[in-house]
């Protein structure tokens, strides 16, 4: 009788404290990137603006260090809600598996720990150090940042393909080497693509701001740079997120090929496998979709009669929800050839004549590259993330078991989505006033402002 | 000492840590509450931003410190207190993303509306968030969270007499340490009078806590006996320093001598919780789980030492350096009146 009531608790309870925890990661995953690739790019246009006496390369990395620091602490506080979920929404996962899937986050705990503090340094250190002290004040921050994310991807990437352990006849974690558990054979290539995506989405993000200013005419220095080095930055990363995308496309081909088949849509295994483009997967097969011949085994055997696994290889209860997870896949990939397509057009015209491309249509793409490097950032998650289920640990624990019997916890998920709409109106707005006006302080920041700020204020009002 | 228990150790380092910067911090936010009016309040809010200012995002990355290394090094005791306790530790996670985001954004923003409403929630979670996490200790320290998922009572858990003093004496010592810590800030920026307002109320809240604690010490009795038997037993010695350090903080303040009062409250407070483990060892999870039992296997602890210790090699330094640039540099001297003026434009 009572384990009848937890049971019913815990399905009840499953699919809420899923979209919860898909919520915050998915909320915290953008400013997490901000975190890692900001402090590199405002730290670069720092040093350029010392280097060549230049103002506005100097104005440029303020304001994106001030950005910078409002990133920072929305990422912090969800980054904190996230460290809670994970016992509140998951205690089945941290029960049985933390001492191995809990050690890289106690890692992630000092690089983050080592990250604010050299996030406080260098806002605070503004204009109050040597140019040179508080340019290696930034050193620390951004090895942090990406240490930090090298860690929480180790963990997701232990999750995929869990490693560094055994179990024993009743199931539990016997001889678990956390040092080998966080470097199975997805940890590279996830730790590798996510870094880069972090690059790609902050380079294309800032870039888009300015290109907006453009486009409503401004086209003094400040917006110039404001775009160039973001999108340089952005546009260098993106064919080498393309080869390092066949590279983790492999991995998983290799070690979850039911994720695979559920990207690719296919159900039956078989030689000479098409690639398939969109469609609607239904009654084990997908329909409408754009076929291109021998494309999938070519891109996993680089061979065209090679022989790809389907979901029929699998139980039908272990087998990922197949539209979510192939559509997610093909909007990732059709963004990043979309974002590769502007890198050229722009390498191309640098290269022939040393500007950025004059069209506003040039400036529209890029204007519109920020959000689109978010989405295919999102879709890549949900790829890796739903492509796992009904896994929570693959092939070990399943994701329904590890949920919290709780009752009640499925109210949650409403606090949170609650909570979640609140935050992302203020970073919005704050935000935009950071774009508005430069002189809006950043929260680490103690008054660097000038003593007449007040007076300053209302003017710019 | 076994391995368990070092590592364990080091976490209650963290726990601590939390406690006293953390803490301060609620209590920081607690004082902005009652402030009083946006016109007359505004330089005690000043004093308190500024205060705050570049270190509060450390300070609360303490928390996190502690969340890893128990569920790392004790998994199923962290899975059996965070299901059970999962509504308040729920609420206290809303209430550190509504602290820290309205500290974040208030700066930025300038319109009065808005800027009463961040104001408004960051006040209000600094009280309610220590006051869920001191129910939390509360319902750990009387023994009603077993082990397993979810085993525990999910409302009776941090809804019984210990957990409300918990909280109360969480809220209580949160303000007692902002009060004490802002008399020294106040008067570095050379706001005599703030010092004089704020040393006032680290009196009052000296005293209050104080009668609280001794009141609470028979709410134990009845409800958590066996933290009572060792508070009063094996803890005595810890729970008398606590005592003394709280006496010579009182002492320190009246003589306004605002540094040795920080470190005699400081200790004070340190010497609460720590007495509060030495209550409870060797049990993790009263009334029947140990350390021992809770921990996990010895290469995982042993690769937890080695990062701990490593990450402390680099950490510490960096903190001590945060905390000297900040306390060493003040240019901006606290603005005076004037700026109450100014204020008035927003």
């Amino acid at each position: 009788m009572e384990s009848m009531t937890v049971l019913a608790d815990a399905a009840e309870n499953l699919h809420p404290a899923r979209m919860q925890m898909a919520l915050s990661l998915g909320w915290h995953i953008i400013f997490s990137c901000f975190g890692i690739a900001l402090p590199l790019i405002t730290v670069f246009t720092e040093w350029r603006g010392h280097k060549r006496a230049n103002p506005a390369l100097s104005g440029l990395a303020h304001t994106w260090a001030k950005a910078m620091g409002v990133l920072f602490a929305a990422g912090a506080v969800s980054g904190t809600l996230l460290s809670f979920e994970m016992g509140i929404l998951w205690p089945g996962l941290m029960d049985r598996f933390g001492e191995i899937y809990g050690f890289p986050f106690v890692l992630e705990g000092y690089a983050f720990f080592i990250e604010a503090i050299f996030v406080g340094i260098y806002l605070f250190g503004w204009n109050r150090m040597s140019p040179r002290a508080h340019m290696l004040s930034a050193v620390p921050m951004i090895i942090s940042g990406m240490a930090g994310a090298f860690f929480v991807v180790a963990a997701n990437a232990w999750m995929n393909n869990p490693t560094g352990f055994r179990l024993d006849a009743e199931g539990n974690v016997v001889d678990a080497r956390p040092w080998a558990a966080m470097f199975g054979p997805s940890t590279w290539p996830q730790t590798v693509h996510m870094m880069l995506a972090a690059y790609m989405v902050t380079g294309y993000a800032v870039a888009s701001v300015y290109a907006i200013g453009m486009l409503r005419g401004r086209r003094d220095h400040h917006h110039r740079f404001g775009l160039l080095i973001p999108l340089t930055l952005a546009a260098v990363m993106t064919p080498i997120q393309i080869g390092v995308g066949d590279w983790i496309a492999n991995t998983v081909a290799e070690n979850q090929p039911a994720k695979l088949a559920a990207m690719e849509g296919l159900y039956r295994t078989e030689s000479g496998v098409a690639l398939s483009l969109g469609g609607l997967y239904y009654d084990n097969d997908l329909h409408y979709a754009l076929q291109v011949p021998d494309g999938l085994s070519l891109l996993i055997h680089h061979d065209p009669s090679g022989v790809v696994e389907g979901l029929e290889d699998f139980p039908a209860d272990e087998r990922p929800p197949v539209n979510v997870v192939h559509l997610a896949y093909n909007v990732m990939v059709g963004l990043g050839s979309a974002l590769m397509l502007l890198a050229l057009v722009l390498a191309w015209v640098w290269w022939r004549r040393r500007r950025i491309p004059a069209s506003p249509w040039f400036l529209r793409a890029v204007a519109v590259s920020g959000v689109a490097a978010i989405a295919a950032l999102e879709c890549g998650w949900i790829t890796t993330e739903v492509g796992r289920q009904p896994w929570i640990v693959y092939g070990i624990l399943r994701t329904a078991d590890a949920v919290s019997p709780a009752p009640g916890l499925f109210l949650g998920f409403y606090g949170v989505a609650a909570v979640y709409l609140v935050l992302t109106v203020l970073t919005v707005i704050v935000l935009r006033r950071l774009a508005r006006s430069h002189d809006t302080p950043a929260p680490q920041e103690v008054d660097a402002t000038p003593p007449d700020r007040h007076s300053e204020e209302v003017a710019v009002r | 000492m076994t391995l368990a228990e070092v590592v364990l150790g080091i976490m209650f380092v963290g726990l601590l840590a939390y406690g006293l910067f953390g803490g301060a911090d609620f209590g920081a936010g607690i004082w902005d509450l009652l402030a009083g009016g946006t016109r007359r309040g505004a330089r005690q809010r000043e004093l308190i931003e500024h205060s705050l200012g570049p270190v509060w995002e450390a300070n609360h990355v303490w928390l996190i410190f502690v969340l890893v290394v128990l569920w790392t090094g004790f998994s199923g005791a962290f899975a059996s207190v965070v299901s059970t306790m999962y509504i308040p530790l729920t609420l206290a996670a809303f209430g550190m993303i509504a602290r820290g985001a309205a500290f974040a954004f208030r700066k930025s923003i300038t319109t009065l509306p808005m800027r009463r409403f961040l104001g408004a929630a960051f006040a209000l979670s600094s009280l309610i968030t220590p006051y869920f996490l001191g129910a939390v200790v509360g319902g750990v320290a009387s023994g009603r969270v077993p082990l397993g998922i979810a085993a525990g009572d999910v409302v009776t858990s941090w809804i019984n007499p210990t957990s409300v003093l918990g909280g109360v004496m969480a809220v209580l010592v949160c303000a007692y340490l902002a009060a004490v810590f802002l008399c020294a800030d106040a008067r570095r920026e050379g706001a005599d009078d703030l010092a004089d307002a704020f040393r006032i109320r680290a009196l009052v809240a000296a005293g209050v806590t104080g009668v609280a604690g001794l009141a609470g010490l028979l709410v134990l009795r009845s409800d958590a006996p066996l933290l009572w038997e060792g508070l009063t037993g094996r803890a005595l010695g810890v729970i008398a320093l606590s005592v003394a350090a709280g006496v010579a903080a009182v002492v320190f303040l009246i003589r306004q001598r605002y540094g040795s009062a920080r470190i005699a409250s400081a200790l004070a407070v340190a010497a609460i919780l720590v007495g509060w483990a030495v209550a409870q060892y060797p049990y993790i999870l009263l009334p029947e789980v140990t350390i021992e039992e809770a921990a996990v296997g010895r290469t995982t602890l042993v690769a937890m030492l080695v990062a701990l210790l490593a990450g402390a090699a680099i950490l510490v330094p960096a903190l001590i350096y945060l905390f000297r640039l900040f306390q060493r540099t003040q240019p901006d001297r606290m603005p005076s009146d004037t700026a109450v003026d100014s204020e008035a434009v927003y």
